[in-house]
């Protein structure tokens, strides 16, 4: 009797316990994110019916995320710290962008002015740091909307010292009529590609495209690695700082980071300096945005100027939010997966659609989706009272 | 006498009265007390008012530079004033609701544009066309409002970036709407107003009308102005501007509006006072919101020309830069901040790329500066009001904690003397 009981029971049991799981693995992963990835899988499903290289595709997709990584990357010691996601980041990005503009002034060609403009933005980005992290002390519990206004006022206040600053080389300065610097200065002939050239995998040197006698099999495969490159030195280079903040985090310094931004009562109480903690962090991340734009520079291939870096944070932190992360709580792994979603979708939308409808909508997705993240985990309730 | 003027003042008199008050008050108490402690307190009044006074010190100095003549100066600051009036004026009621600068006041804007397309699709022209686009921008406006609010309530404490990337993401959808939708869901007739492929909306709209139509480019300013030498005092629109006020000084003594300033003071106490916060907060943002769009309206009216992807995400931070030149905060911001700040920002904005080009022989730097400056108050605002409410907490857990060692001190005596 029992045992019948038991019988009929187990199975109904065992399937709601497996809808359960699912339905908190759900919960864990968050249904934006769920959507997401669903539409970035649909958007690759339905890519070669709009006559897109999936090679091609994929290609691109690994160049944008390691141009972007590191700026991603840029947001984990504030989020540790408890100083919430880095709108800032445009002051890390100036920081890089002087290096780069100090690297291409001394004028040494070649990878050596990557190095150099790393050199030379470390210490723009320590004092930017030290004292955007002073300020974020000020004023705790608000620092977003400050830190996104912060990095406004810095980036406006660059546009009139790129017009004023001395600089004398004549492929970054206009040519005539004009004063100051070019809004888009080429890295060519400096550290252009240097990253990314680095141990590049380009299957296109092994493999031609199909040919008429290869089977269907066989031509899909040529046609894909055909149009494959991998760009290993720059994927390398954001492996090693990956590595290297992980391997910070687990530290005693990088252990007290995490300490004062999930609690701060108890990380006061362990005799943990917070604000000096919270400095550091800001100082980290304002140097990962600025080693962020080098690289990512030298895989676009120019430095922008200007009123470039005013919006450049919010890809960083959706593309962050996206891979999992809150407001207080990010590891590498939300850095990797936010980055490959979110460049996935930013680069396959646009030429998806275009090849389905002839029209270009995906820079309104690309803002609605980025958005709406960063607004989904603004709002969520669990981390409303931190 | 005193009576009979006690019965006589409304609500809104008494909102002027109030501020006589406190002002002769002021001036009593500056009598009294001596002038070192008059010197610490024009070092205090100074540190409290540090975004006007650096505002009219820049302008102190830049107007002569700029060399424009005054009175072309004082024109265009007239002709700003009456434009942006009404969009910094909306700004007002969530500040007294405790919910910070609305940065979401780009959705009213939105909205407001939305009617303004529709209407010079349909050819209605002058005044009407203006009131039609208003009436069309409301439930529009109460829409985005609603929802705005509805986030923001599930983002208490940090309703200002909250609010900052709903203008972003509404920006997304008002592109999708106007760039998409419109010419090809949203039936639009006008060619002039389509881009070439056939659907959506051109980048710029001109309000100026066509032949034989006179537009709704300042039919509002138009209708019933009078000259002072070279400058155009519109009539209607001052009307219109200080019924808004008038409007203001009134809602503040309603239910509604003492209730939304019981929630701005502290969201608890309201709650236990049987205040439906959220509601309440709900509204604050939906009023907001449809007053941001008939600013829009009229703001875009004096312009003549509508950006049609730019206007409401400049005119957001503009309208809060203004207001904080004005002396207003995060939590306190009345009519007299709103005009003073209108005034300054933009004698500041006019005449900075002058200064700029007379300076270094470069425009661009003050156009530069002019954007920094904005920035840069909005930044400065910010801080000094958090560092503000930090300090005051500090202070007030000073008092509670010096009071009760009183407490304990006096229960120690008296034991003793027991």
């Amino acid at each position: 009797m029992t045992n019948e009981l038991e019988l009929q029971q187990t199975p109904q049991k065992k399937g709601s316990a497996f809808l359960e799981r699912i339905k908190s693995g759900v919960k864990a992963f968050g249904l934006p994110r769920l959507i997401i990835t669903g539409f970035l899988v649909l958007l690759f499903l339905i890519a070669p019916a709009a006559h897109v290289n999936i090679g091609t595709a994929i290609t691109d997709v690994i160049n944008r995320f390691g141009m972007n990584a590191i700026m991603v990357l840029a947001m984990v010691p504030m989020i540790h710290s408890g100083c919430g996601l880095n709108f800032g980041l445009p002051l890390g990005i100036i920081a890089g962008l002087l290096g780069a503009t100090l690297s291409i002034q001394t004028n040494i060609p070649g990878g050596a002015s990557f190095w150099l403009a790393i050199l030379y933005a470390t210490p723009f980005s320590v004092i930017f740091g030290w004292a955007y992290g002073k300020l974020l002390n000020k004023v705790k519990g608000s620092e977003m909307m400050i830190a996104t206004y912060v990095g406004f006022s810095a980036v406006s206040f660059m546009c009139m010292m790129w017009l004023l600053l001395p600089f004398k080389n004549p492929t970054m300065i206009w040519g005539y009529g004009g004063s100051g610097l070019r809004t888009t200065i080429s890295t060519q002939g400096y550290y252009y590609h240097y990253l990314n050239d680095f141990l590049a995998l380009d299957f296109s040197k092994w493999v031609s495209p199909a040919s008429v006698g290869d089977g269907a099999f066989i031509g899909a495969m040529k046609n894909f690695f055909s149009h494959l490159v991998i760009p290993t030195g720059m994927i390398l280079f954001f492996a090693v700082f990956a590595f290297i903040i992980w391997a910070f985090l687990k530290t005693k310094m990088g252990t007290a980071m995490t300490a004062v931004g999930s609690n701060s009562q108890f990380a006061m109480a362990s005799g943990i300096n917070i604000d000096r903690t919270r400095t550091i962090s800001v100082i980290m991340s304002t140097w990962l945005g600025a080693v962020g734009i080098l690289v990512y520079e030298q895989s676009f291939g120019f430095i922008q100027l200007y009123n470039a870096p005013f919006y450049m944070a919010m890809p960083a932190v959706s593309a962050i939010l996206i891979g999992g992360a809150s407001v207080n709580k990010a590891t590498i792994t939300n850095v990797i997966i936010g980055t490959i979603l979110y460049q996935g979708i930013v680069t396959m939308t646009p030429s998806v659609m275009n090849g389905l409808v002839h029209t270009d909508m995906s820079e309104v997705i690309r803002i609605i989706i980025s958005n709406g993240m960063i607004i989904y985990a603004l709002t969520r309730k669990t981390e409303a009272s931190r | 006498m005193s009576n009979i003027f006690k019965n006589a003042v409304t609500s809104v008199k008494d909102g002027f009265k109030g501020f006589g008050d406190r002002q002769s008050k002021k001036f009593h108490d500056f009598v009294n007390r001596g002038p070192k402690e008059n010197l610490k307190n024009l070092g205090e009044f100074a540190l409290n008012n540090i975004v006007p006074i650096i505002f009219i010190v820049f302008c102190a100095f830049a107007i002569p530079i700029s060399g424009q003549p005054f009175s072309s100066v004082v024109r265009d600051v007239v002709t700003r004033l009456m434009r942006n009036s009404f969009l910094v004026l909306s700004l007002l009621i969530p500040i007294m609701a405790g919910m910070g600068l609305n940065f979401g006041m780009t959705l009213g804007a939105m909205a407001g544009q939305i009617g303004l397309i529709l209407v010079s699709d349909w050819q209605v022209v002058g005044i009407p066309g203006l009131m039609l686009a208003a009436i069309i921008s409301i439930p529009i406006s109460i829409v985005l409002g609603w929802f705005c609010g509805t986030m923001l309530n599930k983002a208490k404490g940090r309703e200002m970036v909250t609010s900052y990337m709903i203008s972003f993401f509404m920006n997304g959808v008002y592109q999708l709407v106007v760039l998409y939708m419109m010419g090809s869901i949203i039936p639009i007739a006008s060619n002039s107003l389509l881009l070439p492929r056939g659907y959506g909306i051109r980048n710029t709209v001109n309000f100026a009308g066509t032949k034989g139509s006179l537009g709704m480019r300042k039919s509002l300013d138009n209708f019933w102005s009078f000259n002072i030498g070279t400058i155009q005092i519109p009539i209607l629109t001052i009307l219109i501007i200080a019924l808004l006020c008038i409007f203001i000084l009134w809602f503040k003594k309603t239910k509604l509006g003492q209730d939304m300033r019981a929630v701005g003071q502290d969201m608890e106490v309201a709650r236990e006072a049987g205040i439906k916060v959220e509601r309440t907060r709900v509204l604050a943002i939906i009023i907001s919101t449809v007053l941001a769009g008939f600013g829009m309206i009229i703001y875009l009216s004096n312009m003549g020309t509508l950006n049609t992807y730019n206007s409401h995400s400049q005119i957001g931070m503009f309208s809060i830069a203004a207001l904080l030149v004005g002396g207003a905060s995060v939590s306190k911001a009345n009519i007299r901040n709103a005009f003073l700040g209108i005034i300054l920002f933009h004698t500041m904005f006019i005449v900075s790329p002058y200064a700029g080009k007379n300076l270094i022989g470069e425009a661009q730097l003050g156009e530069y500066f002019r954007v920094f400056v904005s920035y840069g108050v909005i930044t400065l605002s910010l801080v000094l009001y958090e560092v503000k409410a930090r300090r005051a907490k500090g202070h007030q857990a000073k008092e509670l904690k010096e009071a009760q060692e009183k407490m304990l001190k006096n229960k120690e005596t008296a034991e003793v003397i027991a």
